[in-house]
């Protein structure tokens, strides 16, 4: 019988992998072994997956790769200042970070927790019919847990990054941020490979974000074709509170962010702005959900993408208001480029509303840039190439502007620069 | 004080199905339940020549194997598809000779549902093919279509009729295979409309089926098949009540319509099968099956109110075959008390130059869940494709729901799709707005709601245009004047 998708379960692509020695609470661990045994890969067929297929990702048997001696983080870090975290194949790499202290602010390792602060993980992640995140609790590779003090503000953004150097490895990383009430704080993300092919990062994220407080994330997704990304974010919000997350895509063969807000309290703001530019085969599917559990809230979701060569898209965001959170703004948008006749977009945005005195909106277009555009600067002895980028990078501003991080767009354009060949 | 929401809420909680009589017409009943037997029962009882037997049997074959979608977002109890009647007919077996033939009874029932045949025939000029459960009783104007070389009759007549054509062409658009509810359709239907418009026929006037269901136990199963000719046109109008019956009564009907090149067809819906009552207990479920087919510069535009039945799971649609075809949607939703309603469209967009537009108006009152579904696909051919969809829900109570779950899937870098959506309620500062020009709280929420449906009451003719707002004004009676 031939290996179809379907025929490929989960316990093929964990044979080389270890179930983990970080002792989370013991019925997730069973919880998650229940949900793996026997199963396969979701399949198209699945909502959750209309658009995005696991089949080659399913083929894989990835390995654990430990991390390399003389490993140097510098040339992928966007700030200069700051807590520096390097994790390569999913193992924390000590020589290649660098540690600060600040007042306030608390970065530790799983293995360092007490039993009370590992109480906390997991307690919000979906196992059920959820393998991935299934995966990254049973097969944890390693964990870090952020803990910012009450009322602190922490000035220079905690970076962290994901290095993947090997061919076939797996990377099962969880990071628990805790954010104290009127704290104030900002991290960074980025996903790299070098020398990496076929290799997987799944990793997850759990963010608490306290009242009063303010947390923003930024995710530069810029891992090589070839690699896989599965991201999880999974963020609960107390009242007053304000998350913001910006998330770019750049680079990877099957790029999947799963991010889901719980608003559960009153009064908050919650921010979501993605942008992808993709070409070659890339595949990115951008899902999010904002869960409205409180009235007196707002929300913003604004994401855009150019699509390039046999690359192709997925946006699907969910907007749901639950019965009594009345006085809910919320607003959602997606806008997409198709360069190519080769590549493909796919868009669902979605209106789950049980309250009535709610404002939402949503509102999803794909095109092409306009050629009038492209003319007029033509006219204005712009090389049509030159024209055409500088429309590219005009859409999506839109988004890169809502972030006020410098260094994280400088490091964006950079790439942009470099990958997209946008001349200055 | 004047007309506050909450006033409005409970009027709209009160609001008693008005179409609920039975007509005590003896019927002509096949036993309940569904095998091979029933099949090959009604296929006896309407005289058809064999090859719509295989057809049935081939459909119920693939039946069996298949599940019952619950993607939709509706609960209900499901069916059970051993309980119902499939074959139901009113007992004259007399065909009549004449209008004045016809049960008197009958005719009363028409009356109320406010389409008195004598009324229409000398009025509107509108020719109206009535189905009452399952078997075509009257027919109008008929000879004054066939001047023109337009067939219109039931789907019965048809096979015995016009084999070719309705070998032809049914299957066409709506494959047994295509999902449940089609497949058992395909082998238990009844009877339904079938409508030919020859080449460059423009049809002169509106043609129309009313769609009843009066026996309690029964299902509906009607079929539908309009094909236009190239360069031709009709105006194809459906409307559908039912009376009031505890127990819940499945309707599955397909329709597949087919404009040729240069046709255009119209079809308008106006959907009013029990609701059920207030506290939920009975109505009718209906899922049905409507898609259309353009070729070559056709356009198909589906109107749609929806203000019946207890679930509805339904998404007319449009495949974009033919280069520069046009397909649109208009729908106005309409959900009470315990309604469910899952409904959209789909616009296949194949051809190059293809155009849709999609302007769906979802209402929620009571404790009902009113959803917009649709798909946009631009297939890797369809060059310079366009879409523009637009999808509105009002929310009238803090205890129901509106919401949208569009699926836009672009393959071509040429198309341009726009997609918006919004969910509020009656603004207070419109209201206030109307009562500051002097305008009572009661008039300002029926102009606020009869202006957000306007888009779509404009696109339905205007005979139905009358009745759908009749039936607005009852979904929705105490806000609209």
């Amino acid at each position: 019988m031939s290996e179809t998708q379907t025929d490929r379960t989960l316990s093929s692509f964990t044979k080389h992998l270890r179930q983990t020695e970080i002792s989370l609470p013991a019925h997730l661990i069973t919880t998650s072994l229940n949900e793996l045994n026997g199963k396969s890969f979701p399949t198209t067929r699945s909502e959750a997956w209309k658009y995005t297929r696991l089949t080659k990702l399913s083929k894989l048997s990835p390995t654990l790769a430990s991390k390399q001696d003389g490993t140097n983080g510098t040339p992928f870090a966007i700030h200069s200042t700051g807590n520096f975290l390097v994790l390569e194949n999913g193992a924390i790499h000590l020589d290649a970070s660098r540690f600060e202290t600040v007042t306030g602010l608390t970065i530790k390792r799983f293995s360092e927790c007490n039993a009370e602060e590992l109480q906390h993980i997991g307690s919000l992640l979906t196992l059920e019919n959820e393998p991935f995140n299934a995966l990254n609790t049973a097969y944890l590779q390693e964990g870090i847990f952020i803990q910012i003090a009450d009322k602190v503000q922490i000035e220079a953004p905690i970076e962290l990054i994901h290095l993947l150097s090997k061919v076939e490895c797996s990377a099962t990383i969880r990071l628990y941020i805790h954010v104290g009430k009127f704290a104030k704080a900002e991290m960074t993300i980025g996903t790299w490979a070098a020398g990496a092919d076929k290799s997987i990062l799944n990793a997850v994220t759990e963010i608490h974000v306290g009242e009063g407080a303010h947390f923003t994330l930024q995710k530069l997704q810029c891992e090589d074709e070839g690699n896989f990304q599965i991201c999880t974010e999974e963020i609960t919000q107390d009242k007053d509170s304000v998350f913001t997350m910006h998330t770019v895509t750049l680079n990877g063969t099957l790029v999947r962010n799963n991010v889901r807000v719980r608003v559960n309290g009153t009064n908050c703001e919650t921010n979501l702005y993605g942008a992808y530019l993709l070409k070659g085969n890339q595949h990115t599917d951008n899902h999010t959900v904002i869960d409205h559990m409180m009235p007196h809230c707002n929300s913003n979701e604004l994401y855009k993408g150019v699509i390039d060569e046999q690359a192709t898209a997925v946006f699907n965001g969910k907007v749901f208001v639950r019965k009594d959170a009345q006085k809910i703004n919320a607003f959602q948008s997606n806008g997409n480029v198709l360069m190519t006749d080769t590549a493909a977009v796919n868009s669902k945005p979605e209106l789950e509303i049980y309250a009535d005195d709610v404002k939402c909106s949503h509102g999803s277009t794909t095109g092409q840039l306009d050629e009038e555009a492209v003319f007029y600067l033509q006219s204005r002895g712009i090389s049509e190439r030159s024209a055409r980028n500088l429309l590219v990078e005009a859409f999506i501003g839109e988004v890169l502007d809502k972030n006020d991080n410098q260094d994280f767009v400088a490091k964006t354009n950079a790439i942009l620069n470099e990958r997209f060949g946008w001349e200055r | 004080m004047g007309y506050t929401e909450n006033e409005l809420a409970k009027d709209l909680e009160n609001q008693e199905y008005k179409f609920g009589f039975v007509t005590n017409i003896e019927s002509d009943k096949a036993p309940k339940g569904l095998n091979e037997g029933i099949i090959r029962f009604i296929s006896a009882k309407k005289e058809e020549p064999e090859w719509m037997l295989d057809f049935r049997l081939k459909a119920f074959v693939l039946w069996k194997e298949m599940t019952e979608p619950e993607w939709a977002h509706v609960h209900y109890e499901k069916p059970h598809f051993q309980d119902i009647t499939y074959y139901s007919a009113p007992k004259q077996s007399k065909k009549y000779e004449s209008w004045d033939d016809v049960d008197p009874e009958m005719k009363e029932t028409m009356a109320k549902l406010g389409i008195s045949m004598e009324e229409q025939q000398r009025l509107t000029g509108v020719a109206v093919d009535f189905v009452m459960d399952s078997v075509s009783v009257a027919t109008s104007f008929k000879s004054k279509l066939a001047e023109l070389g337009i067939i219109f009759c039931s789907f019965s007549e048809a096979v015995k009729d016009h084999p070719e054509l309705v070998r032809k062409y049914m299957g066409s658009v709506v494959p047994v295979t295509d999902n449940f509810y089609a497949a058992l359709n395909s082998a238990v239907f009844t009877d339904g409309s079938f409508c030919y418009i020859p080449k460059g026929v423009r049809c002169p006037m509106e043609l129309s089926t009313y769609f009843r269901i009066n026996e309690g136990g029964t299902g509906q199963f009607e079929r539908t098949l309009v094909v236009a000719d190239q360069g031709a046109y009709v105006s194809y109008l459906e409307g559908c009540t039912a009376p009031q019956r505890d127990e819940n009564q499945l309707h599955a009907a397909v329709v597949e319509l087919i404009a040729l090149d240069d046709a255009e067809i119209k079809y308008s819906t106006v959907q009013n099968w029990y609701p059920g009552d207030k506290e939920g207990k009975g109505g009718i479920y209906n899922f049905v099956t409507k898609r259309g087919v353009c070729e070559r510069n056709a356009k198909i535009a589906w109107t749609q109110v929806e203000t019946g039945s207890a679930v509805t799971w339904k998404y007319p649609s449009c495949v974009l075959k033919g280069d520069n075809s046009i397909g649109e949607f208009y729908s106005v939703a309409v959900t009470n008390n315990y309604q469910q309603a899952d409904t959209g469209t789909k616009m296949i967009h194949l051809g190059k130059n293809t155009k849709s537009t999609i302007i769906s108006k979802g209402i929620s009152a009571g404790k009902s869940q009113n959803s917009y579904r649709g798909l946009v696909q631009i297939h890797k051919s369809a060059d310079n494709a366009r879409n523009f969809s637009q999808c509105d829900s009002l929310l009238m109570t803090d205890e129901c729901g509106a919401h949208t779950f569009p699926y836009i899937e672009c393959k071509n870098s040429s198309a341009k799709i726009e997609h918006e959506a919004t969910t509020s309620k009656i603004g207070e500062d419109q209201i206030f707005y109307c009562l500051q020009r002097g305008i009572s709280e009661e008039k300002a929420i029926s102009l606020i709601v009869n202006g957000y449906c306007k888009e779509v009451l404009n696109q339905l003719p205007m005979e139905f245009a009358v009745e759908a707002q009749k039936l607005l004004a009852i979904s929705l009676e105490g806000s609209v004047g």
